[in-house]
């Protein structure tokens, strides 16, 4: 799949926005009057800002608030009410803590609860989708939301959760791509089912459709980001979990957890670059191609 | 809505001769050509006359080569549009209620002025059916020709999709496929109409018929071969050249 640099960049800042929004709303940490305003202010710097990437995407951004009608079947439509109440909910919560030095305990549950729920309808996205084999696995939910706790935990300064976070989301991350290299032969979908030939012979693509490149090549059949993989998912795993590790050890004090969380959000952006790039769409048998 | 209606009154679809189809591309021709000045927004292309053609088609045509273990492969010309599912994932994913399958005889649509562009029915398609307007930023789809179809302005023959009515071969066929008795599913049952991907629980409306099998020629046996030695002028020169140094003699 393409990897959209405004699908990037939403993935990776909401993600990590709604992970702090998360720990801000259970109260770790509650802070009052301006820092606390600092604290909700970098929160949905990362949140809205990443929400607001994802419009880009669109070919007619003036008619998204039409994706507000159909919760009931699409989880497209759900993450756009789950992302709306959580920002609701949590700058009720905020303005309480920044103008009124008072901690709405339940208002927060509430909004936490909903931050979580955001990430899950974002993550399903792509979990729904049985073309795209790589995604289709319940590991993906899973490795979304630590990614996102992890993120959130490093952001509102909890170390300690933050620690067993991003050893969970290695594992998950690992895992996902274990199980991932494998789903596509899985899935049971090869040339001979896409063709219904394949039980008289071996199928294979004599000649595309046409000389030039489609929309559906550049858009499902994105071989180019593959090319160094396993550099990039090295990468990935020093930067999103191994160096935010090391950087959290108490030597390195509050600057050190400071850096932590940046690194760990450059490390979840090549993660997800890998997660586009690397997933291959069931068209791809088509041209040929994976 | 985009729920999926539980069932449909009827199944339009296409009945696709894999048989039959010659790979001439009228089809992918006759559909641009209708769909480009009817139902919504324009096919557009892009640098259609320069070094980097593309553009939007609902209709393409592959070609795939079958090696079968032993004899000949065959080569098999491969027509692909919309399959308008019945459990079509790409209704279901869509956030704004553009995408919808209608009710009363199954087709599959896209309401263009409701499509925000997000691209997610195209990532949900197996069978890359729909395709991303580059100028309009909608979605485009296989619509089955719903204006002409039903269309009473037109001549009854006309009443019917863009690629069929103009498949030189006969390999496309239009009708009900709810219907048993219609033309396309007697020709489903007696020839082993197939879907595309069934393990993807698509559930498509559309079929394709499979080749025939090719009649196989029976293996004659090879025959005496006619000179094993050259004799005459030809036997005289051989031994000759076979004298002079290097030669076999």
């Amino acid at each position: 799949m393409h990897p959209a640099p405004s699908l990037l960049i939403f993935t990776t800042l909401s993600g990590a926005g709604l992970g702090f929004l998360f720990f801000l709303g259970l109260g770790m940490p509650a802070p009052t009057g301006w820092v606390a305003f600092g604290y909700f202010a970098l929160a949905y710097a990362l949140a809205a800002g990443g929400l607001s990437a994802s419009v880009f995407h669109l070919g007619h951004p003036e008619r998204a608030l039409k994706a507000f009608t159909q919760w009931r079947s699409s989880w497209l439509s759900r993450e756009a009410w789950a992302a709306v109440a959580t920002l609701t909910v949590m700058a009720l919560y905020g303005a309480g803590l920044v103008f009124f030095g008072t901690r709405l305990a339940p208002l927060g549950w509430l909004g936490a609860a909903l931050a979580l729920a955001t990430v899950v309808t974002t993550s399903m996205i792509y979990t729904q989708m049985k073309a795209v084999p790589r995604w289709h696995t319940p590991l993906t939910p899973a490795l979304f939301l630590t990614i996102a706790l992890a993120g959130g935990a490093l952001f509102a300064g909890e170390s300690g959760a933050a620690r067993v976070l991003l050893i969970v989301a290695l594992v998950l991350q690992l895992a996902w791509w274990v199980r991932g290299d494998r789903r596509f032969a899985e899935s049971g979908t090869d040339l001979g089912t896409a063709t219904g030939l394949g039980d008289r012979g071996r199928v294979h693509s004599f000649e595309p459709p046409h000389t030039g490149p489609n929309y559906l090549l550049r858009e499902m059949v994105f071989v180019v980001g593959r090319r160094h993989a396993m550099r990039l998912r090295f990468a990935a795993v020093i930067l999103m979990a191994i160096l935010p590790l090391v950087l959290l050890l108490p030597a390195f004090g509050k600057i050190g957890a400071a850096l932590a969380a940046l690194v760990h959000l450059s490390g979840v952006a090549v993660s997800r670059w890998l997660f586009f790039a690397e997933a291959e769409h069931v068209v791809g048998l088509y041209y040929g191609a994976r | 809505m985009t729920d999926l209606p539980e069932t449909t009154e009827r199944k339009l679809g296409l009945v696709i001769d894999l048989d039959t189809c010659v790979g001439c591309h009228a089809c992918v021709i006759a559909c641009k050509g209708w769909n480009d000045v009817a139902y919504g927004a324009p096919l557009s292309d892009q640098d259609p006359y320069g070094a980097d053609p593309s553009g939007t088609f609902l209709n393409r045509v592959h070609s795939y080569e079958v090696a079968p273990e032993e004899g000949p492969p065959q080569l098999v010309h491969f027509p692909k549009s919309c399959l308008h599912c019945e459990d079509a994932p790409c209704v279901t994913v869509c956030p704004t209620g553009a995408s919808y399958k209608r009710a009363e005889d199954g087709i599959v649509l896209v309401e263009e002025d409701a499509c925000i562009g997000c691209g997610l029915c195209a990532w949900a398609c197996p069978y890359g059916a729909r395709e991303m307007d580059m100028a309009e930023g909608v979605m485009k789809k296989c619509t089955l020709c719903v204006d002409r179809i039903y269309n009473e302005h037109l001549a009854p023959e006309d009443r019917e999709p863009a690629c069929v009515r103009t498949c030189p071969a006969g390999a496309r066929h239009f009708g009900d496929l709810a219907d048993p008795e219609s033309a396309v599913s007697r020709l489903v049952a007696e020839r082993g109409g197939m879907d595309l991907m069934p393990e993807q629980g698509t559930r498509p409306v559309n079929k394709y018929l499979p080749p025939r099998e090719r009649d196989r020629m029976p293996a004659a046996p090879a025959l005496e071969p006619v000179a094993q030695e050259p004799r005459g002028f030809l036997g005289w020169l051989d031994r000759t050249l076979d004298r002079l140094p290097g030669g076999r003699g």
